[in-house]
């Protein structure tokens, strides 16, 4: 009854891993500063508010849920993040954070009170996040305030590494610690692979759920305060497909989107993975053979999730078969 | 007067939707006992556990456990207080791995975080007192049914629990692994644990039970020490009515065997990937031929293979004479054959849909011109098989969902019987249904085979496929075994098979 | 098999039950609701430009929707709608204007434009479908490939530039009025009657709703459940892609970046209000229908009575919850 690990399997976990090293040394090998101190910081900069949003994402995911208000979310975040910004650095963030952990609050109490499928849940706390967004910022952007430091939590860096990702990669940290050596991680895959049978093994399945969703809400949040003080503004129109490519992300790294598997590290690499991409693709362009205009970026990461996704699915039937 | 018992429930009160489930039922458990609850589906003890559990929340009487007052609100928190549950349906997460499933919810922990290595040790040790010896680092699904089951079983009783309740633990062992259950089950109460144990098999229950509780429309009827009560006062009990009637559909069953006609399927050296490895058996016009075997034996896919689902590597199969090799299930319909599966609720009802939308849903090129459903063909079919099936619903187009489970078989009976088949495959046609309904519809498949129905019944109640089938073939991991017909088919020899792969008088299959 | 949440007896005719009954008829009752209200408060309600107002507001949703009630018929989701009605949008103004290549007869060249746009938008669907039914793959991702890569082919063949046109003999579809109807009203109407038939009294219907409600059981009985699958997806493209010219007609110009954004949410919202299932096997068309004006109405008295459009947004968010919680409450089990 012992059997050696399916090397198929670790392909279709690790293979992220394995795309994202393969895409790095493509790039190393094509383009001079592809590596370059100032590109890898800036790549990292940027891609550190989805990194956020996707971690609370697949943390959603694999109770077998689902989110999609963390985009209008973070762009609540940011408003509140930029009009608590004068008060100073923690304020601020503070605001953005708490702000986010409210809508997660109540997607989880309309998720696991009211039982309304997370889908549409989620789409109606998209909207009512995205109207508050606008409300509060009186349908403009909300310039953040610069003498009280805020933007260093955007802009700033710690030693060489930029604010926003030592935030990311700290969030990361912790969210793998808790995935692999608490029960509360435990039970959130549990709970995804069979969430009836959790119920009745004595498992607090709606205390788990509602703690994703609430944590969802929080990172978006703080992806939202990123956001502000990066671009100097908090912005009620910005977050507009985040969720989608979130959820893109997750499924990049490997994450069941029915639950019961996954994994915080691939996630990270899964959003790397379409955020390098784009970086490519600007050298690519740089290089003056050929021109792609910007909008090539979501034809080629559309293409890319097509392609992670069918040998996701192969890998699936294969095994269903060998079981 | 609740001196020394562990549990006590009395007058318990349930109602779902208005309708009460549980009126005045109660249950009293000593302490070290084996306690077997008892009834027909429906009967209330899923429901009766559900509410010890906090499942449910119960609509009156009261609970003691351990002589305190027992007020649970969830699974949870009954598990916390010593009462470990096993369901019917095994309620496990197959893409977590074995230690993970054992370890759920008590999990060892080392400075705060989870400590992986002594929870390994924790599953692989439970595990071991089964003589069950596997990686249980690998995800559960890699494992059968079976092995499941006993993990499931490990689980509860590492909750170190004064009650363990087990709903019907043995539906999917084999003969070997109950008798390492029962072994479990005494081990547990010589510790001085509980156990409710809930089943169907009588014999079970005369086996390893001190006392008894029996249960029927959601009250309370009986409740005495085994061996006080006898088989037939047990049934009766259930059913509430005269044994010469349960013994009735037992007769109508067995009687009316006649000759068989012409053949219908023939299948040679059928194999296909691991479950089927050599089968081969024939079925003819009027005939019903049972498959007997133990879990696992290849029945359920061999019976795959024939209705298209699966398609099998190698061996031949003919219908009327004509060489047969269905690629999906609509080629095997179309040839006459229809398959009621073992799964109601998974591959057999939709359960939005009416129980006309049910009937017919096999049927739909046949009652529609030009792809428009001809309401008035459905009508008049449906109401048909509604009343010589006797399928009690409200109308056809009541939702399936709302009928019972009995009533939901002979529906999917109808969806097949409507398409007129020659050949009707019926895998477990009577697993979870209750006694009366149960006799009704093996008394029902015999009618269909003297008019001429060739049947393939595929049962895992040596009961039923001894009395009920006029030839058995009994398979042994993927291979037929054993033809018995007629005098030959004793429970005895048919076990024989299953256990050696040949019975006293084995007559050999094939050519 | 959630909690038992409902403490409602069972639906008998002696019994009046509230929920049941509001679960059934809620969305109809605030539909008349808004329309009493709007009758008495709100100013120039009973105009015919009020009715055309509203009604070309919701067309090109409902349209869409009909295609994706059908998609979730059968337990699945088309994220990709709006990604398709960019690329129809984008695709029939290149042809028409004579971008891809010259044509000189306008009615060729129009009709040409508008069968390619359509075709490719079915196609697209298509492969959804195949994508869903023959790879297995979860709808959610399936779909988001295409809502991801589908917008940023729009972009790529016009190079984000907006196409701005004036042709009358296209764009009939968008603001032509035969007997006084706008005709995307007419094409609205016929698609959602021809839709509410066949999920109804077809073949085709009867499947979809098996597939959704138990795709392993309808196989077994015989059920094309890939072939259903394909097919749902398709039209839900096609759908889409009558969508994408109403709008890009109305606008009298097409904007790869603007065309259908966020129809996808708007679509699922008006089925979930609408009362379909969103777990699949259970669908009604004429229920997405009244759930697409209800939300449509809501939005359009707000605005009407000086409450600001991101204030109707939060409304909006708390109508489908009410909805969606009614249903279940409403639901036997």
């Amino acid at each position: 009854m012992k059997r050696k690990a399916d090397p198929r399997i670790l392909i279709g976990t690790y293979g992220v891993v394995l795309a994202l090293v393969a895409l790095i040394a493509f790039g190393w090998w094509r383009y001079e500063n592809f590596l370059g101190l100032f590109n890898v910081m800036s790549v990292l900069r940027y891609n550190s508010m989805f990194a956020l949003v996707a971690l609370g994402m697949c943390f959603v995911i694999m109770t077998g849920g689902i989110d999609l208000s963390v985009g209008s979310t973070a762009a609540l975040g940011s408003v509140a993040a930029a009009l608590a910004s004068p008060y100073g650095i923690l304020q601020g963030a503070a605001a953005g954070v708490g702000i986010g952990l409210l809508v997660g609050i109540l997607n989880g109490t309309l998720v696991t009170r009211l039982n309304i499928m997370p889908f549409i849940a989620t789409l109606a706390t998209m909207l009512a996040a995205s109207g508050s967004a606008l409300l509060m910022a009186n349908n403009q952007s909300v310039s953040v305030s610069y003498e009280s430091g805020f933007t260093n939590l955007g802009q700033g860096n710690l030693w060489i590494f930029p604010v926003p990702a030592v935030i990311a990669a700290v969030a990361y940290l912790f969210g793998s610690l808790i995935l692999n050596f608490t029960s509360t991680g435990r039970t959130v895959l549990a709970i995804g692979g069979n969430e009836e049978a959790s119920r009745l093994m004595g498992l607090r399945t709606d205390r788990i759920k509602f703690l994703t969703y609430t944590a969802s809400g929080g990172l978006a949040g703080l992806a939202g305060v990123i956001l502000a003080a990066q671009f100097g503004a908090g912005q009620p129109i910005e977050g507009v497909g985040w969720e989608l490519f979130a959820i893109a992300s997750v499924v990049v790294g490997g994450t069941l989107l029915t639950g019961g598997v996954g994994s915080v590290g691939t996630t990270l690499a899964g959003v790397l993975l379409l955020g390098i991409l784009f970086n490519v693709l600007n050298f690519e362009n740089g290089m003056g053979w050929i021109s792609l205009s910007a909008y090539w970026q979501s034809v080629i990461r559309g293409a890319f999730l097509l392609v992670v996704v069918i040998i996701q699915a192969r890998l699936m039937t294969r095994r269903s078969q060998a079981a | 007067m609740a001196e020394g018992l562990l549990l006590s429930m009395r007058g318990i009160e349930k109602r779902f939707a208005g309708i009460p489930a549980l009126s005045s039922a109660s249950l009293e458990i000593a302490p070290g006992e084996v306690h077997a609850l008892i009834g027909q589906n429906g009967a209330g003890k899923s429901t009766m556990i559900k509410v010890l559990t906090g499942y449910h929340r119960r609509d009156g009487g009261e609970v003691l456990f351990a002589g305190q007052p027992f007020e649970v609100g969830s699974p949870h928190q009954a598990q916390a207080s010593g009462i470990s549950t096993i369901y019917q349906e095994i309620n496990l997460v197959p893409f977590r791995s074995v230690t993970e499933n054992i370890c759920l919810g008590r999990e060892a922990r080392r400075f705060g975080l989870l400590d992986w290595d002594s929870m390994h040790a924790e599953a692989e040790r439970l595990l071991q007192t089964f003589g069950i010896d596997l990686d249980v680092r690998r995800p559960l699904m890699d494992f059968n049914t079976a092995t499941q089951q006993m993990v499931a079983i490990a689980r509860a009783i590492g909750f170190a629990a004064r009650l363990v309740i087990m709903d019907e633990p043995t539906s999917s062992l084999d003969e070997g692994e109950v008798a390492m259950l029962f072994k479990v089950i005494r081990k547990l109460k010589a510790g001085g644990v509980s156990v409710i144990f809930v089943s169907h098999k009588l014999d079970e229950l005369y086996e390893v039970c001190d006392r008894v509780t029996i249960m029927r429309d959601g009250k309370t009827v009986r409740s005495a020490a085994i061996s006080e009560i006898d088989k037939l006062d047990l049934v009766s009990a259930m059913l509430g009515r005269d044994i010469s009637k349960a013994q009735g559909h037992a007769t109508a069953f067995t009687e009316g065997r006649r000759e068989a006609g012409a053949t219908v399927l023939s299948a040679s050296s059928l194999a296909a990937r691991q479950a089927v490895q050599d089968v081969s058996f024939d079925v003819a016009r009027g005939e019903i031929v049972g498959f007997a075997g133990l879990l696992g034996a290849g029945r359920t896919e061999t019976a795959r293979l024939i209705f298209g689902v699966d398609r099998a590597r190698s061996g031949t199969m003919k219908i009327d004479g004509e060489t047969f090799a269905p690629q999906k299930p609509k080629e095997a319909i179309r040839a006459g054959l229809g398959f009621v599966t073992e799964d109601r609720k998974l591959e057999g009802i939709v359960p939005e849909l009416s129980v006309a939308e049910n009937m017919t849903l096999a049927l739909l090129p046949r009652i529609s011109r030009n792809g428009v459903v001809s309401e008035a063909r459905q009508r008049e079919l449906v109401e048909r098989f509604i009343r010589q099936l006797g399928i009690k619903c409200s109308g056809p187009n009541q939702r399936i969902r709302e009928l019972s489970g009995g009533n939901q078989q002979k529906v999917l009976l109808a969806r097949w019987l409507a398409t007129n088949p020659k050949l009707l495959i019926l895998d477990e046609p009577t697993r979870g249904i209750d006694v009366g309904a149960k006799g009704e519809i093996q008394r029902l498949i015999r009618e269909l085979a003297d008019q001429g129905l060739a049947v393939l019944m595929i049962s895992s109640e040596l009961e039923e496929v001894v009395e009920g089938a006029d030839r058995v073939f009994v398979l042994r991991e993927g291979r037929t075994v054993a033809e018995l017909e007629g005098e030959a088919i004793t429970e005895d020899r048919v076990l024989q098979a299953m256990a050696h792969g040949h019975s006293t008088q084995t007559e050999e299959v094939g050519m | 098999m959630t909690q038992s949440l409902s403490q409602t007896p069972a639906r008998s005719r002696s019994h009046f039950d509230p929920f049941a009954f509001l679960s059934r008829y809620g969305t109809l009752i605030a539909l008349l609701l808004l329309i009493l209200f709007n009758l008495l408060f709100t100013r120039n309600f009973t105009t015919l430009q009020t009715l055309n107002v509203n009604l070309t507001q919701v067309c090109t949703i409902v349209i869409v929707a009909v295609g994706m009630t059908l998609v979730i018929g059968t337990g699945g989701i088309d994220l990709s709608v709006g990604s398709i009605m960019a690329i129809s949008g984008a695709l029939a103004p290149m042809i028409f204007l004579g971008t891809i290549m010259p044509v000189s007869n306008i009615a060729v060249s129009v009709t040409a434009a508008m069968v390619a746009a359509v075709l490719v938008a079915t196609l697209l669907g298509l492969f959804n479908g195949w994508l869903v039914a023959y790879f297995r793959i979860q709808p959610i991702v399936a779909t988001l490939v295409l809502f991801i890569a589908g917008r940023g082919i729009a972009q790529v063949l016009t190079n984000g530039n907006l196409q701005v046109f004036r042709l009358p003999e296209f764009q009939w579809i968008g603001l032509g009025r035969p007997f006084g109807i706008p005709a995307q009203v007419i094409i609205m109407a016929v698609i959602v009657l021809l839709a509410a038939w066949m999920l109804r009294r077809t073949v085709f219907g009867r499947s979809i709703l098996a597939t959704g409600g138990n795709e392993r059981a309808a196989e077994l009985a015989g059920v094309p459940v890939n072939g259903v699958k394909l097919a749902v997806y398709a039209i839900s493209g096609f759908c889409a892609g009558i969508a994408g010219l109403i709008v890009i007609a109305i606008n009298s110009a097409s904007d790869a970046n603007l065309v259908g954004m966020g129809m996808e949410l708007d679509a699922i919202a008006a089925v979930a209000v609408g009362g379909t299932l969103l777990t699949g096997g259970k669908a009604t068309i004429v229920g997405t229908l009244i759930g697409a004006l209800t939300i449509q109405l809501v939005r359009y008295t707000l605005l009407a009575n000086g409450v600001p459009d991101a204030a109707a947004l939060v409304v909006k968010a708390a109508i489908i919850i009410v909805a969606v919680w009614l249903q279940q409450q409403g639901r036997v089990r």
